[in-house]
């Protein structure tokens, strides 16, 4: 458990701030930590009712009632036609797979480098993850012209020999999100032992019955976090991989078609870097309304971590300038005739109010407000910064689907694309994502209490000399 | 013209349109959408885009406002022998039929992804967005050797694959190979100034092999490498047009 106590990478005292503005330097007694928490799980006001009832209304009219009836009806209530095949629903099932890519970053990559700011919110990341792939991963089958045959997309043994067509990332698609939602349905689970047998131990009635069955048994014996640590580690480590896959293969959809504008192999870090950019923003405005509406949440939420994170959305805010410029100078540079009016298209046709906007939303803002350090500590501004990054994110995704198909390589049959249907199905599936998220956020533990602990165990204020230095001891 | 297109690629069965021919008359277009029981989607849809023939007249313009002059190329599925539509699907719906070697839909296959529609640069698929509708008395007019598609499928021009079949099967009864000319599509027949030709490219001495030929052959979109079966003829240069 312990080496040798080193001081920090970035000491965080300047003269004028105190260490316990920090979670870390700021400890509680354990039992206390532990009411909080479960404060917060079990209180559900009145608002709180009222808005899981509105969202449930929401899913059910405007995700299931428009997704049956359009199945009744047919497909041609949304917007899309020749050539455009593909419109809002594939943008939005890209920008949903690109939020779940928040949880595996902050979770498991912050997790291996010991980013230490990431300790009270890897769960609320995770589970952005596990309700992010649920959202997205309907619109696969919502954009489907036939969705009751879905099932043939599926690999099971049949007796006419039929296969799925390995070959189709469609297919690759749907192996890589299932992976990624079972793999990362696992990581969130694992850290969540230690927290549901605590939430077993302060509870009673059908809670003390639901988290005796989900804690697994879980006693807090010396081996059993020794295995927990090993296995955390193991899939902290794989899942990295697999969230890169994902991206990389969504955008292989685009990339591996002959479609101009799509075909293009920068698409793969492309994708991924513009799904961290909007999963991260997504976790700040998750974290946003958590810390607001949820009791005992200011002590563990706190500015530190707006600030840490929008540091980490800056960064990719050029991370993915950088691709996107790659993308667009070697578009020009190589001439083709079709290229150039796709870009004509979107930047000057009807759509470049948009291509405007986002790149309004995506460089200008991040850029002209994030490297203030008063702007990143206050939340609520954080929350407006980061919702419009995920404005340009989405309309970033709009632009590439339905606005690049709109012209091709016969001028004779461009055609331009508007949605009918499809943002009242969308509007459904944002309000299941908040349902799914305002239920589980009174269902388990929000906050990773022993990671808590952990770490402000792990913290302390050494002397030196006159000085007081904090300093982290190694616990891994 | 063949040096770029792998053997296997060489279709038997090859159409040969002749653009300096084509006055855009859309014979061509009506034909097809009888014999192929294509839907009629209704002026709303067609103006929206979703009009759904199997052939289209493409005009392309040439010269500057306001001297302009348009070409037509009547634009079906190509056929190609590398099909882009085939690899992306994901249930192999969009297929190639081997002995004949042309690109076929399997519309009970097909689940509906139109990921092929996207991928195809000739923009020859087309998707049923609904059940259209057959008001009386065109119900009168389905072709019964044609399926009827229902909605959620992709479909596409097949080349009037039930034609192929049923010159196959008429030459088998009387014990002697396919002759040129006993297979034409509809287009084909339809075609008042005789543009479209079809036939089988590997007999050296049919139609189509004669103006395959020509030093006015092309393939349309050659650069993408989907090796088309159509061949276009076009005379070099400008179209000359009196008046
Ligand atoms: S029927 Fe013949 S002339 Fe008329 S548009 Fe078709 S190919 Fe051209």
């Amino acid at each position: 458990m312990t080496a040798e106590a080193k001081p920090m990478a970035l000491p965080h005292t300047s003269e004028e701030e105190d260490p316990r503005e920090h979670l870390m330097h700021d400890p509680l007694p354990r039992e206390k930590m532990n009411n909080m928490v479960m404060e917060a799980m079990t209180t559900a006001p009145l608002e709180y009712k009222i808005v899981v009832g509105i969202l449930a209304l929401l899913v059910g009219v405007c995700l299931f009632g428009a997704w049956g009836y359009m199945t009744m009806t047919g497909i041609g209530l949304a917007g899309v036609r020749r050539p455009v095949f593909w419109g809002f629903f594939i943008s939005t099932f890209v920008f949903w797979i690109g939020i779940s890519h928040a949880g595996t970053f902050v979770s498991a990559i912050l997790r291996v480098f010991k980013a230490e700011f990431r300790r009270p919110f890897t769960r609320a990341a995770e589970l952005m993850t596990t309700f992010g792939l649920a959202a997205g991963a309907m619109y696969p089958l919502i954009h489907l012209g036939r969705v009751w045959v879905f099932y043939f997309m599926v690999p099971y043994p049949n007796q006419r020999g039929l296969w799925p067509n390995f070959r189709s990332p469609l297919v690759w698609d749907f192996i890589a999100i299932t992976t990624y939602l079972l793999g990362s349905t696992m990581y969130l689970f694992m850290p969540l032992l230690p927290d549901l047998a605590m939430a077993r131990d302060h509870s009673t009635g059908w809670r003390k019955f639901l988290y005796r069955i989900l804690s697994l048994g879980w006693r807090g014996s010396e081996t059993e976090w020794r295995h927990l640590r090993t296995a955390i580690k193991i899939f902290a480590w794989a899942i990295i991989p697999v969230m890169f896959s994902v991206h990389t293969i969504v955008s292989w959809d685009f990339a591996v078609s002959t479609t101009i504008g799509w075909h293009s192999t920068i698409f793969g870090p492309f994708f991924v870097a513009g799904a961290i950019f909007s999963g991260v923003s997504a976790v700040v405005m998750v974290l946003f309304i958590v810390r607001s509406s949820m009791v005992n949440m200011k002590y563990f939420i706190r500015p530190e971590h707006f600030d840490a994170l929008g540091k980490l959305v800056l960064i990719f805010s050029m991370g993915w300038l950088y691709f996107y410029f790659n993308e667009y100078m070697v578009e020009w540079y190589g001439g083709d005739a079709t290229s150039k009016e796709v870009w004509h298209y979107i930047t000057q046709g009807p759509l470049s109010w948009l291509w405007l906007l986002m790149l309004v939303c995506n460089i200008a803002i991040p850029w002209l407000t994030l490297w203030n350090k008063k702007i990143r500590r206050t939340p609520w501004a954080m929350f407006i910064i980061t919702f419009l990054v995920n404005v340009g994110m989405y309309i970033e995704r709009y632009l590439l689907i339905p606005g690049e198909l709109a012209r091709n390589r016969i001028p004779f049959d461009w055609g331009d694309y508007a949605p009918r249907i499809e943002p009242i199905i969308a509007v459904g599936s944002i309000s299941l994502f908040l349902l799914l998220y305002a239920i589980m956020s009174r269902v388990i533990p929000l906050i990773p209490v022993w990671e808590v602990q952990e770490g402000q165990m792990a913290h302390a204020m050494k002397r030196v000399g006159k000085a007081k230095v904090p300093v982290v001891t190694e616990t891994e | 013209m063949n040096e770029t297109v792998h053997d296997e690629n060489v279709g038997k069965w090859t159409m040969v349109i002749d653009l300096d021919q084509c006055t855009g008359c859309q014979a061509c277009v009506t034909a097809c959408s009888m014999e192929n029981n294509v839907a009629f989607v209704g002026e709303a849809d067609a103006a929206y885009g979703r009009g759904m023939h199997w052939i289209r007249v493409v005009r392309e313009w040439n010269g500057e406002m306001p001297d302009l002059t348009a070409d037509f190329r009547p634009v079906m599925c190509q056929q190609c022998g590398e099909a882009p539509c085939e690899p992306v699907c994901p249930v192999f719906a969009s297929t190639k039929s081997v002995p004949e070697q042309i690109n076929l839909q399997v519309y009970n296959r097909c689940i509906g992804t139109r990921y092929c529609g996207n991928n195809c640069p000739y923009i020859a698929r087309t998707f049923n967005w609904f059940d259209y509708e057959r008001p009386e008395p065109l119900n009168f007019q389905l072709n019964p050797d044609v399926t009827v598609r229902s909605r959620g499928v992709m479909e596409k021009c097949t080349f009037c694959v039930q034609r192929i079949r049923r010159g196959e099967e008429d030459a088998n009864a009387e014990g002697r190979p396919v002759h040129d000319g006993d297979v034409t599509p509809a287009c084909a027949q339809a075609c008042p100034a005789q543009a479209i030709t079809f036939g089988d490219i590997t007999d050296p001495e049919s139609r189509v092999a004669k103006l395959a030929r020509s030093a006015r052959a092309e393939r349309f979109l050659e650069e993408v490498g989907t090796e088309p079966r159509v061949i276009y003829l076009k005379g070099n240069g400008k179209v000359v047009r009196e008046g």
